[in-house]
């Protein structure tokens, strides 16, 4: 715990939530003008990943708890997801939610079982039971193994708006991902929030002062692991696809990478994170298997020299909170 | 006067052979500031750690107001009414020092699981959060995080941390222990203030503060207890002085 809360320190004092206000409108701004000069598949794609990274924040940023098996809710939402708008003919918006309810139910077996440990143990058992239920995905016959689910209809958003049109599509995923990322701003600060960053200062102070520190553990975790759902189950939808990719351990580690790229503990720091890390994969893909070597670099950097991240230095530049 | 608030039956913990408590049968009386004293290793934390259940006694009974509290986890112990503080100062680092001692205020809206919640329903806590830290002289570090505070500043944070939560009974782990001088005088005086209505358990080593502050005074050493009595009784007991300055001739 002690390895997240050094570069937590960046975070300023009271009363300076205007940079939030500010950092926010510049933010939409761009989403809103972005479509104009970048291709809104790609924006789409670094949308769902900016929303699992702010839910993995969520919960190494704020608990300070490390899963390292964060693909297991993003995975099995968006197969779900994919499932029920194929197979069930389920609307988008249902289709989604189903994702995140699995995601949440998974979050909340596993998360019981993770949360009775600390430290690399907590890390090594979020990694275990993801890798089964990763072999689950391999070998049960609904997820269509290999293949994965293909050709997910996109379908009608509310019966009214189709959302085959690119556009159309995009406004729907950014309205969800910035439904969800306010949301995880009031968790943050809430008196839920404010006993969460408790435990993650010092859990047996917490527990002396009569917090019983598991059941918020387990409550972040479950709630980490329903957004982690929603960009799941969002990105099936957009990409029309349900795959391995999702659901595997590789998927885990790139959501670490993305969370410390922008900044652990920062609000806007897991959304730059993964723009970046989405970016270079899209961007350097001509130069094939050099991408993992470069984000391997990047992320030696990181931990190195930059432990706050981009958002995180940035904040402690102009002595203001992100 | 002389009600028995917390009282340990043979309280004994072993590690892996090894006894750092071995029979302990201590009774508090409500009202007194009781003082558990002895040499480094005597096993007066592991007392501590036994009586707020971050640890499990191998063996006998611990009974809070009449109530076996044996079986219960530590969290359910700070909520009956018994709050510990810690011999390193336990505060939240990167939280100010009125966020600090807010987390324990929040502790009487019941359990805090409503996240969707702004966290301004806290503010109604902030006038008696001023009015702790202003008692134990942090008035004027309100906002800053308690990292940055001097340690025997952040003791005295959690103390007020501690006294937030109003807890019947308080057990006080070496809370003048690396103060300066005028600190310590000022967390006595706050100690004497606040054992008013309330029963304080401690552990001291500072001998003048247990003079001036204690009614009751327990000697542990090598985990056992060697005697209980007031000062003047302990202090001129040639067994003590053995255990504590290892000189039977002195």
């Amino acid at each position: 715990m002690a390895v997240t809360s050094a570069p937590i320190a960046a975070a300023g004092r009271q009363g300076q939530s205007w940079s939030h206000v500010i950092a926010f409108v510049v933010m939409v701004g761009f989403f809103a003008i972005a479509p104009l000069f970048i291709y809104p598949l790609f924006l789409m794609k670094a949308l769902c990943f900016a929303l699992f990274a702010c839910a993995f924040n969520l919960l190494l940023g704020y608990v300070g708890l490390l899963s390292f098996g964060h693909a297991l809710y993003f995975g099995w939402a968006s197969y779900l997801s994919a499932y029920a708008a194929k197979a069930w003919g389920f609307p988008p918006e249902f289709a989604i939610l189903t994702g995140a309810a699995t995601a949440a139910v998974l979050g909340l077996i596993a998360g019981s079982i993770a949360i009775r440990r600390q430290g690399i143990y907590f890390a090594m058992i979020t990694l275990a039971l993801a890798q089964m239920m990763y072999f689950f995905a391999v070998q049960a016959p609904f997820t269509g193994g290999e293949d994965g689910i293909q050709s997910v209809p996109r379908g009608w958003l509310f019966g009214l708006f189709d959302l085959r049109d690119q556009m159309t599509m995009y406004i729907a995923v950014l309205t969800i991902f910035l439904a969800c990322f306010l949301l995880i701003y009031r968790i943050i600060n809430s008196p839920f929030g404010e006993v969460l960053k408790a435990i993650r200062e010092n859990e047996q102070r917490a527990i002396s002062l009569g917090y019983k520190t598991d059941r918020y553990k387990l409550m972040a975790f479950v709630l980490s692991a329903t957004f982690a759902g929603v960009a799941g189950a969002t990105k099936a939808i957009v990409f029309q696809l349900a795959s391995l990719t999702d659901v595997d351990w590789p998927m885990s580690g790139e959501v670490v990478l993305m969370a410390l790229v922008g900044g652990l503990g920062t609000v806007f720091g897991p959304v730059a994170g993964a723009f970046i890390v989405v970016a270079m994969q899209n961007y350097l893909a001509q130069v094939g298997q050099w991408v993992l070597v470069i984000q391997g670099i990047i992320f030696v950097l990181c931990v190195l020299l930059f432990r706050r991240g981009v958002v995180g230095e940035l904040a402690h530049y102009l002595r203001i909170r992100l | 006067m002389s009600e028995t608030i917390l009282a340990t039956e043979n309280l004994t913990k072993e590690f892996a052979g090894f006894v750092a408590v071995a029979n302990v049968n201590l009774r508090v009386e409500r009202g007194t500031i009781h003082a558990l004293i002895g040499p480094n290793g005597a096993g007066k934390t592991t007392c501590f750690n036994l009586l707020t259940k971050f640890l499990q006694p191998t063996q006998g009974r611990i009974v809070f107001k009449g109530r076996d509290i044996t079986a219960l986890a530590p969290a359910d112990v700070a909520q009956l009414g018994i709050v510990r503080s810690f011999q390193i100062s336990a505060v939240f680092p990167h939280l100010t020092v009125l966020e600090n001692v807010r987390i324990a205020l929040q502790r009487r809206r019941g359990a805090s699981f409503d996240f969707w919640r702004s966290k301004r329903v806290l503010d109604q806590f902030n006038e008696r959060a001023l009015k702790l830290v202003a008692d134990v002289g942090l008035s004027d570090v309100v906002h800053v995080a308690a990292v940055e505070l001097p340690y025997g500043r952040k003791r005295a944070l959690e103390i007020a941390t501690t006294l937030a939560l109003d807890p019947e009974m308080l057990l006080l782990d070496e809370p003048t222990a690396g103060m300066g001088h005028e600190d310590v005088a000022r967390i006595a005086a706050l100690i004497k203030s606040v054992s008013a209505n309330r029963t304080i358990l401690m552990v001291e080593h500072n001998l003048s503060v247990v003079e001036n502050l204690c009614q009751r005074i327990t000697v542990l050493t090598r985990g056992r207890v060697l005697t209980e009595g007031d000062y003047q009784t302990v202090s001129n007991n040639p067994e003590v002085r053995e255990a504590y300055m290892g000189t039977g001739h002195a």
